[in-house]
């Protein structure tokens, strides 16, 4: 047994100081990004958390010229862009892609010429990689506070605000008329999502981040009809996919190529992708069989949406088909 | 009850909406011209006119969504305060997907508090007033199905319990009719007869067509070219006040109880005026 387990576990996995803070700052980041990326998605703004990924890589770039922490200029240019996002006119349903594409084209224009000074002033090509592509297994353990931070600020926002995105969710006139300050939380929560995708960037890298924040919360929203549930599903399965990722990554010394590792970004993206086909061949294998079922059992009422045939009786009988 | 309190009390009362001269300009176009009309406690009033003749910005004037420029809305005889939940709304539409994390049951919740910050915690009495709510739009059969994968039809009573369990005094309904089939416009349509009767709501209800109305509307208010013309269906809906409201002669046929509203081709002087009277009073 110990035989096996020290093949899947390589010996040292848990004892060494990269992995541990590359477990805890993958799990925290993934955590938030499930939370935050499925509000993203109920609030049609996944292509807006995209391009905070990708402008976030400007920011992550101008620190590796500067010399500071990548954290802070990933979580910087990222919170900048929102601003920006905000004031171009994201939240108009017309304006949101626009707003976004008009931002997201500034923000890699920047990259692009960051990143050329990075390769030709410094002769650091690994910035660039390192920069789009992440690097969880260099984080240096005195980010984490950081990481830690910025993420339990997002929570607590989403955690805050809900309700009301919720409610304007389902329509920014309902929330409106009901007293919610419609513009003030979906700039607000425009905040918590680039700071939750520009931790994603230092994660699993800038161009990969939307992996983490859009993955699980699409397989999540898949397996479930509640709201809160949806949210606690996708940060379970971002923290799962993140941890088995490093695993696999920390294992890989001893694939083909030997001595040379797979990104870590790779394999926690390839394990966010499997687990979202999973998910979306056992539904649809679950749909087929239980519309099979009711086409067998009784056609009529499986097809019509108005129980109109009066031997099926009324509502109830088609409640009790329906609640199944 | 044969309590002659309460019969005074819904006869008279100050009326839950009153709205006092309101003009609105959009863009340097003017939508709405000196609207007045008052809605009763209990009273259910049709708000009858084409697309675009200013239905939707009435509403979200009485929502406060959009301030008017000239004129006052009166809530129960009072100034409309910022944040009101005396008036409830459900729109035409819900911007809900199918497979969208949210069940009826979650919804209707949403009415009663979802403007609060932080997240809900588990409450019995919330659980039975949703229930209850869902009960009484008769949606409880579908309370855990996925609100964006339910009909126009049930969704539009799902909203209609989203909006009743915070109890407003008067529910506004943006076209409840439109894209509904002839079984479910009359399940609507006698939801919001049976909700008025017992719990004495009054209703708003825009429509382009009033005839399905006709059964559960006390009085009418007519919108074309940003006016109205507010009253009994008998009083407004006659070939002069129309003539006069559409600014072309209109004819109006009573038939078998329904309501022919059509335009007179010919007599209007401009051809782009007459098919601007024509839109209207197809639609209508």
């Amino acid at each position: 047994m110990g035989g096996f387990w020290s093949h899947v576990v390589e010996p040292g996995f848990f004892q060494s100081q990269t992995v541990q803070v590359a477990l805890l700052v993958g799990g925290v980041v993934a955590a938030i990004s499930g939370v935050v990326g499925v509000f993203a998605v109920l609030r049609g703004q996944s292509f807006a958390g995209h391009a905070f990924g990708d402008i976030s890589a400007a920011g992550g770039a101008g620190a590796f010229l500067l010399n500071i922490s990548p954290l802070f200029g990933f979580l910087g240019m990222s919170l900048v862009a929102a601003g920006c996002m905000e004031a171009i006119g994201v939240r108009r349903v017309r304006g949101r892609d626009v707003a976004t594409g008009v931002v997201l084209g500034a923000g890699l224009g920047t990259s692009a010429l960051f990143l050329y000074f990075n390769t030709t002033l410094h002769s650091t090509s690994g910035a660039a990689i390192s920069v789009l592509f992440g690097s969880l297994f260099v984080i240096s353990s005195s980010t984490v506070p950081a990481v830690v931070a910025s993420a339990a600020g997002a929570l607590a926002i989403v955690l805050l605000l809900y309700r009301p995105l919720l409610l304007s969710s389902v329509g920014d006139d309902i929330a409106a008329s009901r007293g919610v300050a419609v513009r003030v939380t979906g700039a607000v929560f425009l905040l918590a999502m680039a700071a939750t995708v520009a931790l994603a960037a230092i994660t699993i890298g800038a161009i990969l981040s939307t992996a983490l924040l859009v993955g699980p919360a699409a397989t999540a929203l898949r397996m479930t009809k509640r709201p809160g549930t949806a949210a606690a599903s996708a940060a379970a399965i971002g923290v799962a996919a993140t941890w088995l990722g490093c695993l696999l990554a920390y294992d890989s010394y001893y694939w083909p190529p030997v001595d040379h590792g797979w990104p870590v970004s790779f394999c926690i993206v390839a394990v966010i992708l499997i687990s979202y086909l999973v998910v979306e061949v056992a539904r649809s294998h679950r749909l087929r069989n239980a519309s099979a079922r009711a086409g067998s059992a009784d056609q009529t009422t499986a097809a019509a949406p108005h129980p109109g045939v009066p031997s099926h009786g009324g509502p109830d009988a088609l409640g009790a088909s329906r609640t199944d | 009850m044969a309590d002659p309190a309460s019969g005074m009390m819904a006869g008279a009362g100050p009326p839950v909406l009153e709205l006092d001269g309101i003009g609105v300009w959009l863009s340097g176009r003017e939508v709405l011209r000196d609207v007045r009309f008052g809605i009763g406690p209990g009273e259910v009033v049709g708000l009858i006119g084409a697309n675009g003749a200013g239905k939707t910005t009435i509403f979200r004037v009485v929502l406060g969504l959009l301030s008017p420029t000239s004129g006052r809305v009166l809530i129960a005889g009072q100034p409309r305060p910022r944040r009101n939940r005396s008036v409830g709304y459900v729109p035409q539409k819900i911007a809900l997907d199918p497979e969208m994390p949210l069940r009826s049951r979650d919804l209707v919740a949403l009415g009663l508090d979802g403007h609060r910050l932080g997240v809900p915690l588990p409450s019995r009495r919330r659980r039975e007033l949703v229930d209850e709510m869902l009960q009484a739009v008769g949606a409880a059969h579908f309370a855990d199905a996925r609100v964006g994968s339910l009909s126009g039809g049930e969704q539009q009573r799902v909203m209609i319990a989203h909006a009743l369990i915070s109890r407003p005094k008067l529910l506004l309904l943006d076209e409840p009719l439109a894209n509904l089939d002839l079984r479910s416009e009359q399940e609507v349509v006698d939801l919001v007869a049976r909700i008025a009767k017992d719990q004495g709501l009054a209703f708003l209800i825009s429509a382009h067509d009033l005839n399905p109305l006709l059964p559960v509307v006390d009085r009418v208010v007519y919108v074309a070219h940003g006016h109205v013309a507010s009253g009994t269906t008998d009083e407004v809906v006659t070939s002069s006040v129309l003539t006069e409201l559409y600014g072309h002669h209109v004819d109006v046929i009573r038939l078998h109880g329904r309501i022919l509203v059509a335009a007179s081709p010919g007599l209007s002087a401009e051809r782009g005026k007459l098919e601007d009277s024509i839109d209207g009073a197809t639609a209508v």
